[in-house]
């Protein structure tokens, strides 16, 4: 019955919120309490069509929806034809495993964001703006994860960092929320034109633009090289890794937290665009046993390791609240890229002539690949319980605060469940991700999961150092009139609390139904018939 | 063979001084004309990739009918929607350095910081 | 719902490849382990004195002030030994992260050559 519902699903879900943003501001002039409405039912409608579609592809033949849509694993939506004939000349948006997981984040967060906002912005002006930039920023992040066109993930690339900026610098009255987003947009701005010079070096040389059809027909001469590093180094600045992290403390700092968490959505968009690109497009080349992909897996582990060091070590000096929190974010970035090096630098060429990863690196894919789900809950939580301690005492610094866990029992209870998920206690779903990235690097080096296993505990370290200094102590007079967070804010967190005690309790339920398609999907390059250049250009 | 190289060493040259005025040129407009050079030059490579020798404009004419030589028109639509989306980048990150100046008082990039407490 | 092929696959463990992971078995033990201590706990001693110095905070022999603010240790204060004993290492990162939006473009440039190198040799 929802047969036609999932046909249109892929455009929907980046239509839905588009038309949302430019109807705000008609029904802010009707009444305030009806766009706050409207904004949360549009995306309220949207992650339910996004959770069928994740649903229809994710599930087994026997319980699909819609069974004939999905081929192999793969469907395809292309906009203003009936079926793709060579040469591809349209844009396409073809979600497969990878692109299903990645879209859950985007049900979640938004709908999280959008909630906490009701009672978070109430008393700021401009609201209309804000929700327009919003359902904006949304719609931009969904349609970056699901196209398969390399200049359309440009473009929307481009929508979300625009819209990102805007929404950081919202409190212009603060002027470190406006040098936040300027250096924001600076960097965004750079990094988006050398990818689009790596596109066009691709274009002149191939005249495709999809990506399935470069996938198929790219060769590794010294003009792909250039244009691979450029597609890596401009997306591993967009995704905050280190030594180009030092723009994510203050932007995610410095803006209000219900916009910090779509724009870590973003985060984890470019980084999925590099897995991408690396998996898929550059894929028969990077996964093919030569010295190249331990070479390049070697490289992305050293830069991991710097990138968690700087950030849990840079995290245990900071004394505002929010830019912590956005330290411990590099660090967990840190560690997602670290488990996807490993796996890259364990690629062998068994006596067969087949190439494979081995079986560490296949357990490294699978926990990096948990890890996005659960480090953007986690710190998403982290950062909305920031918000809402902001909210109730107008500080941000830590050393203003004390002694709030008399007044604001809930959100104690949300900081303590996300502090033990971010440092990897168990039996939350930190744990879970962590461990297999633990189990799977330690095989492949020793050394790589000790600095893994010191990072964690230092992040226990930075998390109870915030939980002493502002929920922890005596009763300080300033604070005695403060009350619980509204309602809405508390729902906002629920949302986030409940998922993650879901997915730690249960994480074989998550790993083999949600994540091991995902992985799948990466490992597609391998096999002969793969599934994502022959649902575009049909056929073996 | 040299005329047909000119437009990708212009290219290299407006990159190059583009992030030469980004990386050191401590006044932020500066540092923007910057970005918007490197932009220019990237627009350049484009339109330079759908050159073909002895064509016309991909427009049909009475004269360029279906089997006259045209240039490509898949890269003229790229550079165009880089072209709008550079001046929207563009008009967002001036609007910015209003706000920093009128917080700031100054444009000089080493000391629109962060507080450090 | 054919997500879950049968009821049991909820409690099944989490296999590393090395390893496993079963977080409802571990509940299991806390929960357990966590009553006998409250078991154990009921034999001590239960009668103690109201009011007296028995049920005051206990400070280790610091004064108490009536002005909360000075008692309070500050967030910027917790961790001075370990801060004091990587001053050098901090010294570096400090020194790195200039808030420059320059510096950010000259890391980019960096590390874009140094990949350009390295992809280039191989």
């Amino acid at each position: 019955m929802f047969e036609d519902l999932l046909t249109h699903a892929p455009a929907l879900i980046v239509a839905i919120p588009l038309l949302g943003a430019f109807l705000t501001p008609l029904v802010g002039k009707i009444n305030d309490k009806l766009r706050n409405i409207f904004a949360i039912i549009i995306v309220a409608l949207n992650s339910f069509i996004i959770l069928l579609l994740s649903y229809n592809i994710l599930a087994h033949e026997s319980v699909k929806l819609a069974p004939d849509l999905v081929k192999n694993g793969v469907q395809t939506y292309i906009f203003g034809a009936q079926s793709a004939n060579y040469p591809v000349a349209r844009i396409i948006f073809e979600v497969d495993g990878l692109n299903a997981y990645m879209i859950i984040l985007g049900a979640i967060l938004p709908l999280a964001a959008i909630i906490y906002s009701w009672s978070f912005m109430k008393d700021e002006t401009g609201q209309d703006k804000y929700y327009t930039l919003m359902l904006l920023l949304t719609a931009g992040m969904l349609g970056m994860m699901m196209t398969g066109d390399l200049f359309n993930f440009f473009v929307f690339l481009e929508i979300t960092s625009i819209a990102s900026a805007a929404l950081i610098a919202y409190r212009t009255n603060n002027k470190f929320s406006v040098q936040a987003a300027f250096k924001y947009i600076v960097i965004s701005t750079i990094g988006a034109l050398f990818f689009l010079f790596a596109i066009a070096i691709l274009y002149g040389q191939y005249n495709a633009l999809n990506m399935a059809v470069l996938a198929n027909s790219i060769q590794y001469g010294l003009l792909e090289k250039i244009a691979f590093v450029l597609f890596v180094v401009a997306l591993a600045m967009k995704a905050g890794i280190a030594p180009m992290h030092m723009w994510l403390p203050g932007a995610y700092g410095r803006a209000p937290a219900s916009v910090t968490l779509i724009v870590m959505g973003t985060t984890l968009g470019s980084f999925y665009g590099l897995l991408r690109i690396g998996f898929t497009v550059y894929g028969e080349h990077l996964i093919s046993g030569t010295n190249l992909s331990i070479a390049l897996g070697w490289m992305l582990v050293g830069l991991a390791i710097l990138t968690i060091f700087v950030g849990v070590l840079m995290a245990l000096r900071q004394n505002d609240f929010k830019k912590m929190i956005g330290f411990a974010a590099v660090a967990e970035i840190g560690y997602m890229l670290l488990a996807f090096g490993a796996a890259l630098a364990s690629v062998y060429q068994d006596t067969a002539g087949a190439v494979a990863f081995s079986p560490e690196g296949v357990t490294a894919l699978r926990g990096g690949m948990f890890h996005i789900l659960n480090d953007a809950l986690d710190i998403g939580l982290l950062f909305l319980v920031a918000g809402a301690i902001y909210y109730v005492s107008k500080e941000s610094s830590l050393n203003k605060l004390g002694g709030l866990a008399r007044n604001l029992k809930y959100t104690t209870i949300f900081f303590v469940i996300g502090m033990v998920a971010v440092s990897g206690l168990p039996p939350l779903n930190g744990f879970a991700s962590k461990l297999m990235i633990y189990q799977s690097t330690y095989a492949i080096n020793p050394i790589l999961a000790i600095v893994a296993i010191l990072a964690s505990i230092l992040l226990l370290a930075v998390f109870v150092k915030v939980f002493y200094a502002a929920f922890l102590g005596p009763k300080l007079p300033k604070f005695d009139k403060v009350k619980e967070v509204p309602i809405s804010m508390l729902i906002g967190m629920l949302i986030l609390a409940c998922i993650i005690i879901f997915i730690g309790l249960f994480p074989n339920l998550v790993v083999e139904n949600v994540v091991q398609p995902a992985v799948d999907a990466l490992q597609a390059v391998l096999d002969n018939t793969n599934n994502y250049i022959a649902a575009v250009l049909g056929g073996a | 063979m040299l005329t047909f190289q000119i437009p990708y060493l212009a290219v290299a040259g407006l990159i190059i001084i583009g992030l030469y005025a980004v990386l050191f040129k401590r006044n932020l407009i500066k540092m923007i004309i910057g970005i918007t050079l490197i932009e220019s030059g990237v627009n350049l490579f484009l339109i330079t990739l759908s050159f073909r020798e002895g064509s016309v404009a991909p427009i049909y004419t009475a004269d360029a009918t279906q089997g006259t030589l045209m240039s490509l028109p898949v890269p003229q639509a790229l550079t165009l929607t880089s072209i709008v989306i550079g001046v929207a980048v563009l008009a967002l990150m001036l609007t910015l350095v209003i706000h920093i100046y009128r917080h700031y008082g100054t444009l000089d990039v080493r000391k629109i910081k962060e507080d450090d407490n | 719902m054919g997500l879950i092929d049968s009821l049991s696959q909820i409690y099944e463990t989490l296999n590393t490849d090395s390893g496993f992971w079963n977080p409802l078995v571990w509940i299991g033990a806390f929960v357990i382990i966590f009553l006998i201590a409250y078991i154990l706990r009921g034999y001590g001693n239960k009668a103690y004195k109201k009011n007296t110095e028995q049920t005051k905070v206990f400070l280790s022999g610091n004064p108490e002030f009536d002005d909360k603010e000075k008692m309070h240790v500050k967030a910027k204060n917790l961790y001075w030994g370990f801060n004091e004993t990587l001053k050098g290492v901090y010294k570096i990162l400090d020194r790195l992260h200039t808030d420059n939006a320059s510096d950010f473009i000259l890391w980019f440039v960096v590390i874009l050559g140094i990949f350009f190198i390295i992809l280039g040799v191989l």
